[in-house]
């Protein structure tokens, strides 16, 4: 027993002693990522995604040698903030990239923001930091949180949809969600209900949208709670009666355990696996190849990040330490998006479109999103006017 | 002369004073020490964990001394954070002003749920206070004003006397050191005064206690009381250092924490909560710098400790030759 | 009114899940005086190892009885190398103990099946829907919960109260050092109860999994509403562990439905909204503060002797 915790307590000295090397002409990247539990499944993606974009560039971001080091924020605050201050003080990192939730991200801005370095969002994207209290060091590459629930809300007011009944799970991200249909669907609510945060039986929100009259469902149920969903969904003979709009619900994440569930339903988002265009399919290809498995938005916005800092470092010539150059480039996002062109809002939020997308099954049996129709086009989000940047 | 000579030489002779006194040496020092460790990411490390030995030692007070097992010990986290959130939210920034509303705040939270528990004992008592800190959590976590369970980023800092003494880039380490020192002195002279003797006795055998013409109601709810507001101070301290506060502060996951770092460094003793509370932050922390899956290790670790050291970790270091 | 009673369906659903993780729960703390925070793992691996037969055999009720089998397995051995000792142990040291076996386990789960959640089909048979209500289809397997939930509470009466391994296990529950000095091997009976409780638990875990879905973690909130069911229900009392977790079921699933409704009569829509689902989430927890107002030991409690 004594060597047990003799053997475990010279490991723990070692890892707190054990100070990385900090080479010249270096840039280093710390990523903060929600890698525990359930959840887990959304950072990973966005950990092969950008690492992948890092090996596709042969190790270097434009062209200086990149260390990417990555730490798990298990969805806890209070680890998220210790995690990001051992990026900022022990690794000492130039540019953080994180986190995958919204409440991960609030914990960790002001630590970043003080140090004074950059911080790119591959997937957060609260309205927090995109009006009143957008800043320079932050960037996001994936969409202001409300936007993909607006452009639901846009595709059920344009086609005709008369009732619909809404469901989110009872957080911030839920509440937005919520707002954020409500923005252009102006036709009946039937109801506005919040689940339980990891609810697992939704037979009696089922009963009540069954019985509700409604033609549509909205709904937002990331993970595992999308899955039992959309299962007891589609067993309670829904799927055929109603519309079925959600984002974030019937993704790459949660498409390997709904199958067959999932198909006819809509989702919403900037991108798919089939999006069309030759360097996203390439993408595509390389990452299932590499990691086995469909990427998601999650991989696809991590993998833009990472080309973002690509084009940013190369437009300085690799020269790090000069951050305001560093981050005038960024700003201008002169990168080959997955996504097709890319600009950046005043609040350093993308403009972008948004599409519906279908579900479908795969010759080699494996799900994915699809580009059904665009919703909006070139759309910013709406707390850009409160950004005095 | 002689009797303070005597009472000197009696706090040398004390074991457990010396040893605790040591720690919180070595923890002052940590600015220093630091360095060949990580520097200042190590010292904001050690910041949480003392904050957390806080809370941990205002727990032990009633698990380890009045035998009452509070499961819902986070919301007093849970409320110092808050008020201070909100109180610097809406401007109010000056710590004597904040300090004073946490203490109250926190104070009638246990009051009152303190009341309507300790009707109640044993197993009972647990799940009462888990009720009432789920009751607080939910209701945190609706505040959609401030945040919600997306939380809230402090935009300004707690002055004191117009110092930055209770910020993380100011004097923070040392003002959580010293109300640590405090408040470990506090609950030591309480559980050795006829307070403390009270509660311990009533811990053993509540009718014998009763019988001899103690009210236990009484001293147990002014334990309840105090051990909240230790509690609230310290989640306070999490505002001050976080810069950010979030219902997450206050699940019951966060109050079992709390009850293993008691359990662990050893249930009413001295220095239990502050190794408990070291012993979790820096082994979970370190770990993770070793393995992703770092639980693989830690909960078997807790296991062992368990089975093999009856008495948390105080009586494991005792075990293996460090005289406490 | 068709609504109401589906929803009452489900409650009861609930409920009947509960009730199967509470009687295992209930019988080793009201027996062993032992508190099993790892009662919540045991109910994830019965639904684990149940998945991972049913890829070997791709047949439900083989892959369930292995799966029963293995977690009884595993339940006895820890019963044997961990728990044994800890008896006698104040009940922190239990919590410290089985704490870490939670620890250790979920993420131990978490390697081997990964994070993303899992889908366990239903048994061929019951794999069908009928139209309970008009435009809605309800899943027989949820009604072949329910049976055999109470077709197992029925027959854990029936073992409790009519054969002698019950009595004995009673009798262990108000006075265990009588029994022992009765002649009765105290320990053996200990590992019967421990492995009865762990197997019921297990076996909920699989019979849920086809419903809900399977993850990490899956075990850890229901516990706490476990919990919850056998205070108020009295603890070591199967019959309170019954009517409290059917209470609870219903009550959960009913309010949760009218929560909020109720509040727009009162406050507006987005105030409604804001209070409604906190406050629903907080329902059991109040019913367990006022039952333990009035009844502090519980609806039904057990009273040890001496």
């Amino acid at each position: 027993m004594r060597k047990f915790l003799s053997t475990t307590a010279a490991a723990i000295a070692l890892a707190f002693t054990t100070v990385p090397v900090a080479n010249a002409a270096d840039l280093k990247v710390g990523l903060v990522l929600t890698l525990s539990g359930p959840p887990g499944a959304l950072g990973k993606q966005a950990e092969d995604g950008f690492n992948l974009a890092v090996e596709k560039l042969g190790g270097s971001l434009g062209g200086a040698n990149t260390t990417v080091v990555v730490v798990d924020d298990e969805l806890k605050p209070d680890v998220a903030l210790t995690r990001v201050k051992s990026l900022l003080e022990r690794d000492d990192v130039d540019i953080v990239v994180g986190t995958i939730f919204s409440n991960m991200l609030a914990a960790i801005y002001k630590p970043v923001i003080k140090a004074d370095k950059i911080l790119i969002s591959p997937n957060a994207g609260p309205s927090t930091f995109a009006g009143e209290k957008c800043h320079p060091n932050f960037f996001v590459t994936s969409y202001q949180n409300n936007q993909n629930f607006e452009a639901l809300g846009k595709y059920a007011q344009d086609n005709g949809v008369k009732r619909v009944f809404m469901l989110a799970p009872n957080y911030q991200a839920g509440r937005d969600a919520m707002n954020g249909f409500k923005k252009y669907f102006k036709g009946d609510i039937a109801d506005e209900v919040f689940t339980p945060l990891g609810h697992k039986d939704f037979s009696a929100e089922i009963a009540q949208i069954a019985t509700s009259k409604s033609d549509a469902v909205f709904t937002f149920m990331p993970g595992g709670m999308g899955v039992r969903f959309v299962k007891q969904f589609d067993e309670a003979g829904l799927s055929d009666k109603m519309t079925f709009l959600s984002a974030f619900t019937v993704d790459e994440t949660t498409l390997p355990a709904q199958k067959d569930a999932a198909v006819g339903l809509f989702g919403a988002g900037t991108w798919a696996p089939d999006f069309d265009l030759d360097r996203s399919k390439d993408f595509v290809s390389s990452f299932e190849a590499k990691y086995g498995y469909v990427p998601g938005s999650y991989a696809m916005q991590a993998y833009d990040a990472a080309l973002l800092i690509d084009s940013a470092v190369s437009a300085v010539d690799g020269d790090v330490s000069n951050k305001e150059g560093l981050m005038a480039a960024l700003k201008e996002a002169k990168f080959d998006s997955m996504r097709g062109t890319f600009t950046f809002n005043n609040n350093q939020y993308p403009i972008q479109d948004f599409y519906l997308l279908n579900i479908a099954k795969r010759a080699d049996g494996k799900y994915q999103t699809e580009i059904a129709e665009k919703i909006l086009e070139n759309s910013g989000d709406s707390f850009a006017a409160e950004c005095k940047m | 002369m002689e009797v303070a000579v005597s009472q000197f030489r009696s706090i040398c002779q004390n074991r457990s004073l010396i040893f605790g006194l040591g720690i919180l040496f070595l923890l002052a020092l940590t600015p220093y020490w630091s360095q060949i460790f990580g520097g200042s990411y190590v010292v904001s490390l050690v910041v949480k964990a003392m904050i957390f030995a806080i809370a941990s030692l205002s727990l032990n007070l009633l698990i380890g001394y009045g035998g009452l097992v509070s499961f819902g010990h986070a919301a007093f986290l849970g409320l110092g954070s808050y008020v201070t959130g909100i109180l610097i939210t809406e401007g109010v920034t000056d710590a004597l002003i904040i300090l004073p509303m946490v203490l109250a705040v926190s104070g009638l939270f246990a009051l009152i749920t303190g009341a309507i528990s300790l009707r109640t004992s044993g197993v009972y008592f647990i799940m009462i206070t888990l009720a009432f800190g789920q009751m607080l959590f939910f209701s945190l976590s609706s505040l959609a004003n401030y945040g919600g369970d997306d939380g809230l980023t402090l935009w300004d800092t707690a002055t004191f006397f117009g110092t930055t003494f209770f910020e993380y880039d100011g004097g923070l380490f040392y003002a959580v050191l010293i109300i640590l020192t405090l408040c470990w002195g506090f609950v030591s002279l309480l559980s050795g005064s006829r307070f403390g003797r009270v509660l311990r006795a009533a811990k053993q055998n509540k009718l014998r206690v009763e019988t001899m013409g103690f009210k236990t109601f009484q001293y147990q709810l002014l334990a309840y009381v105090i051990s909240g507001m230790i509690a609230g101070i310290a989640g306070f301290l999490f505002a001050c250092q976080a810069e950010f506060v979030s219902p997450a502060i206050a699940t019951w996951q966060r109050s079992g924490d709390l009850i293993i770092m008691v359990v662990l460094g050893g249930m009413a003793t001295r220095n239990g909560p502050l190794l408990g509370a070291l012993f979790f932050i820096l082994v979970e922390e370190g770990l993770s710098l070793v393995l992703h899956e770092w639980r693989l290790i830690f909960g078997p670790l807790l296991v062992v400790i368990v089975l093999f050291a009856n008495g948390g970790l105080v009586e494991l270091l005792r075990r293996l030759g460090i005289r406490e | 009114m068709s609504l109401f009673l589906v929803q009452s369906l489900n409650g009861l659903q609930f409920g009947i899940l509960l009730f199967l993780i509470a009687a295992g729960l209930t019988l080793v703390f009201g027996v062993m005086g032992f508190i099993n925070l790892a009662h919540g793992v045991q109910y994830m691996i019965g639904a684990y190892l149940t998945f991972m037969f049913f890829q070997w055999t791709t047949n439900f009720f083989i892959a369930l009885l292995l799966g029963m089998i293995v977690a009884l397995i595993i339940g006895l051995a820890c019963e044997m190398f961990i728990f044994r000792h800890l008896y006698q142990r104040n009940h922190l040291d239990q919590v410290l103990a089985t704490f870490g076996i939670i620890l250790f386990v979920n993420e131990l789960v978490k390697v081997i099946w990964g994070p993303s959640s899992l889908i366990l089909p239903p048994p061929e048979i019951f794999s069908w829907s009928f139209e309970i209500i008009e435009g809605l289809r309800y899943p027989i397997y949820r009604l072949v919960v329910i049976a055999v939930g109470i077709t197992v509470a029925v027959g854990l009466y029936f073992a409790v109260f009519k054969t002698r391994v019950g009595m004995l296990v009673r009798a262990g529950a108000t006075n265990p050092e009588m029994v022992s000095a009765l002649g009765v091997d105290i320990k053996r009976l200990f590992m019967i109860v421990f492995g009865f409780g762990t197997m019921l638990a297990g076996f909920a875990g699989a019979i849920a999994a086809p419903m809900f879905s399977l993850e990490p973690n899956m075990g850890d909130d229901l516990l706490i509403t476990v919990f919850v069911v056998i205070i108020i229900g009295g603890i070591g009392s199967i019959r309170g562990a019954f009517i409290a977790a059917v209470l609870i079921g219903l009550l959960d699933t009913l309010g949760r439905a009218v929560t909020t409704d109720i509040l727009r009569l009162f406050f507006d829509p987005s105030t409604a909204n804001q209070i409604g689902p906190a406050l629903s989430s907080m329902l059991i927890y109040i019913l367990m503060a006022v039952v333990l107002f009035f009844k502090p030991e519980g609806l039904f409690p057990v009273h040890r002797a001496g």
